[in-house]
């Protein structure tokens, strides 16, 4: 598979992918990462979120 | 309920279009929240593929409501589909997306925020709540 990278598009077979994710009660949040000799050339994350936006609404009417 | 945010077609402000909203993410270390009354560039994200304002957020689905000329109820809208940030680099953390109103001066809509992220030549995703009374992006308890 092919892996968009810092250095362009490279095969995973050449990476090291290291994933994680995170669920708590405000997101369950994955990511992945990619190394090339230790170094990171790619890293995605997805996010979802729980939490109710009441606290945070700003200003928010629905017309 | 003032009418500002036409999620949906509404006769209310004389127009009979939705707005345009957008979805704009902000670094760890900027103060955007609840006080928050219009997207400002101060403290947004920057990096390859992202573009100052963020992106538009899909709205393809009006808001809904509960709520009868008798009963109170609740009024909710989601964005019909996920916020997706494709092939982009923001070295610099960021913990935080708000969703403005760009039809009408940028006015804040919601802040939203989650554990801090960076991206390298990927892809950030936010994936939108089922839109019900329980899980919306947006709830409001009408009267």
């Amino acid at each position: 598979m092919l892996v968009t990278t810092t250095k362009g598009e490279m095969d995973d077979s050449l990476l090291v992918k290291k994933e994680g994710s995170i669920d708590n009660d405000i997101e369950t949040t994955t990511w992945v990462e990619y190394y090339l000799n230790d170094e990171l050339v790619h890293r995605s994350a997805h996010v979802t979120l729980k939490t109710s936006p009441f606290t945070d609404l700003v200003a928010a009417s629905m017309g | 309920m003032t009418a500002t945010h036409n999620f949906g077609t509404a006769p209310t402000r004389g127009t009979s279009a939705a707005d345009t909203f957008k979805a704009a993410l902000y670094v760890t270390t900027a103060t955007v929240n609840a006080a928050t009354t219009a997207y400002s560039s101060t403290g947004e994200v920057s990096g390859t593929g992202y573009t100052a304002g963020g992106i538009a957020v899909t709205n393809a689905t009006a808001p809904s409501s509960t709520n009868t000329s008798a009963t109170a109820g609740v009024g909710y809208w989601t964005p019909s589909a996920n916020l997706v940030y494709s092939t982009v680099t923001l070295t610099t953390a960021f913990d935080t997306v708000l969703i403005y109103n760009s039809t009408q001066a940028n006015a804040a809509v919601s802040v939203h925020t989650f554990g801090a992220q960076t991206i390298t030549a990927g892809t950030f995703t936010l994936t939108m709540p089922s839109n019900t009374t329980s899980s919306a992006l947006l709830r409001l308890t009408t009267t």
